[in-house]
């Protein structure tokens, strides 16, 4: 990069001609503080008006610009080219987990069909028009503050590792929008949504891997939020599901030896009198048994358990 | 160099192997390990999404028995690390939650978390405080022609603040110490996803999915084998490989080892003493000398 020449190689697609993406390259003299927008305009003036890539405010408000950069998504017009250069090139893609309509522009419909399925708006208590505004103090908007910042571009979505093999996940960006109203002081229906969000496709089918949260242009970061609601869900009794149960396990094991009990944590979850779930986890456990591999029977304790238990002892006053 | 060693839930029940090759490992590297049997679970995450407050007590406390003692805490799960470090600098960033779980953990424990402990992981220690040139030097049955795929596991990689990986998108940490055993490092696009582990009880399909692409894509890559600092992406890679093969439709058997067994057998320790015999699916054949 010593003349300041970037090769850009863009995925291009056109679905209507092309059968498979193929990469372009393209040559961009840097200047100093060029974002990828700067530089993607670049090429679109002055080199080729056929490449096609979204985008609009230019400042990271919109979510528009959402893409690819070295395999990561990022935002074009936050991210400053040479903190991605890598020996001179840098590889720009569509986003993940959608489908492309062309280059660098994907088919956001399931996107939008996933912030849908958490009913992404208010709904008070009663429908009575109140008589002035419902306010909210500051503390309680503390609460939502983050999970309002999200500009809903994409980039949490496009590179969630559950999407990739599940598209009836509801997603990062979904369950951030279900916070926001789940944690607002003047909504209510928190208990209904979540019930819904703590069956299949919900938060207990995030791996927790801290994709999202890595990707996030914003204060939003998913996972937090997505914690966050577990720990309500958890507290509120909504536990009636594997995931609540697993975290059960967890806690009655822990709480009692100080370690998990491997043994118990997999029955608990699938749950005792669930034969299908239980026959489904026989193999691997004989598999395991069969060569020595199985936790011990008899399950550890840690020396000095006690100041465990008392830990555990005050669980419910360690809510607050 | 001494280490406190915390082993987590897993070394010390369906991944014993793992505890064994640590201590293998660590007295052919002449590291003294003084083994944590009072420290409790780190929570894995789970019992922080239940309850914050009692998660960060329990790590604390574990911070605490490793300060009590002197020494810096080895980890040999990226889980447990990810989680420790992550904790740690949630508590060390806020003076006033410190000070509030600090009262707490003297009442019900008699400790305190004063913060001054550093967490790495084993691979971390042999990068940073043993330094690669040594180990080199240790390495007396080099990996020769052996192709080894890295699995990092997420709690490795992100988020990028709580690990020491010079770049987190595109590492080669794990790499650098295969190459230093004299073996062949081979990456593949899904060497830095999730293994689905956390979501084996409750989405069993996408968890093997999860599985079945990493190791589809390390066999695809020429791998001989798969290492890993992570005991759960272990568990699931290992142990649920029947059911991955059988659910991708594809042949695998790809031997995953933990990453203190690859040092282990580097440095001479026979296989049996790794307790090799143990995985699911066996390394010997991709072991044995071509």
């Amino acid at each position: 990069m010593s003349n300041g020449e970037v090769t850009f190689i863009i995925e291009r697609f056109d679905p209507e001609k092309d059968t498979a993406p193929y990469p372009q390259e393209y040559k961009v003299i840097l200047e100093p503080g060029q974002t990828l927008l700067n530089c993607l305009n670049n090429i679109k003036w002055t080199q080729d008006q056929t490449l096609a890539y979204r985008y609009s405010c230019g400042s990271a408000i919109c979510g528009s610009c959402a893409m690819r950069i070295n395999g990561k998504a990022v935002l074009a017009c936050k991210t400053q080219v040479s903190d991605c250069v890598k020996d001179g090139v840098i590889r720009l893609a569509p986003i993940g987990n959608t489908k492309v309509v062309r280059d660098l522009v994907v088919d956001l419909e399931p996107f939008w069909n996933a912030l849908k399925r958490v009913r992404p708006y208010l709904t008070p208590d009663s429908q009575d028009a109140p008589e002035k505004e419902r306010e909210q103090t500051a503390e309680e908007f503390s609460k939502i503050d983050p999970s309002t910042t999200c500009i809903m571009c994409g980039a949490c979505y496009s590179d969630c590792n559950v999407l990739e093999v599940d598209n009836q996940f509801l997603g990062p960006v979904a369950l951030a929008k279900a916070h926001r109203f789940i944690f607002d002081s003047r909504d209510g229906g928190g208990h209904q949504r979540l019930t819904e969000i703590s069956e299949t496709n919900g938060i207990w089918d995030c791996t927790h891997c801290g994709e999202c949260t890595t990707r996030c242009p914003t204060e939003t970061k998913p996972l937090s939020r997505i914690e966050e609601i577990k720990v309500k869900a958890m507290a509120e009794g909504h536990h009636g599901n594997a995931g609540a149960r697993h975290v059960l396990g967890f806690r009655e094991t822990v709480g009692r030896r100080g370690l998990l009990d491997e043994n118990y944590l997999p029955l608990r979850t699938v749950g005792f009198f669930n034969i299908p779930g239980l026959l489904s986890i026989m193999p691997v456990g004989l598999r395991m048994m069969w060569r020595g591999k199985n936790p011990p029977m008899i399950p550890h304790y840690v020396d000095k358990v006690g100041e465990v238990n008392n830990i555990f002892a005050r669980f419910e006053e360690f809510r607050k | 160099m001494k280490y406190a060693l915390y082993t987590g839930c897993v070394a010390k029940g369906a991944g014993r192997e793992l505890l064994a090759a640590t201590y293998k490992a660590c007295e052919k590297l002449e590291i003294e390990l003084d083994e944590m049997t009072d420290a409790a679970c780190c929570g894995a995450g789970v019992i922080g999404e239940d309850n914050p407050m009692v998660a960060d007590l329990l790590n604390a406390r574990t911070y605490s028995l490793a300060e009590e003692r002197g020494l810096d805490i080895m980890n040999i799960c990226t889980t447990c690390q990810g989680v420790h470090v992550k904790t740690r600098r949630k508590i060390d960033a806020d003076e006033k939650y410190k000070a509030r779980l600090n009262t707490e953990l003297e009442k019900e424990t008699g400790r305190e978390y004063a913060g001054t402990v550093k967490i790495k992981h084993f691979y971390e220690i042999l990068l940073h405080d043993y330094g690669l040139d040594r180990l080199k030097e240790k390495v007396v049955k080099p990996l020769t022609g052996l192709k080894v795929a890295s699995f990092y596991g997420c709690y490795a990689t992100r988020p990028p603040e709580v690990n020491e990986l010079k770049n987190p998108d595109d590492p080669d940490e794990l790499e650098s110490i295969v190459t230093a055993l004299g073996a062949t490092p081979v990456k593949y696009d899904e060497r830095l996803k999730c293994c689905g582990f956390p979501i084996l009880m409750m989405n069993k399909r996408n968890s093997m999915q999860l599985s079945g692409n990493a190791l589809s894509g390390a066999k695809k890559a020429g791998a001989d084998i798969m290492v890993t600092p992570c005991p759960l992406c272990h568990l699931n890679l290992d142990a649920y490989q029947p059911e991955i093969e059988s659910q991708i439709d594809q042949k695998l058997a790809l031997p995953i080892l933990h990453i203190p067994q690859l040092v282990a057998l580097a440095l001479g320790v026979s296989e049996k003493e790794l307790r090799i015999q143990t995985h699911i699916v066996r390394p010997e054949g991709a072991l044995a000398p071509a």
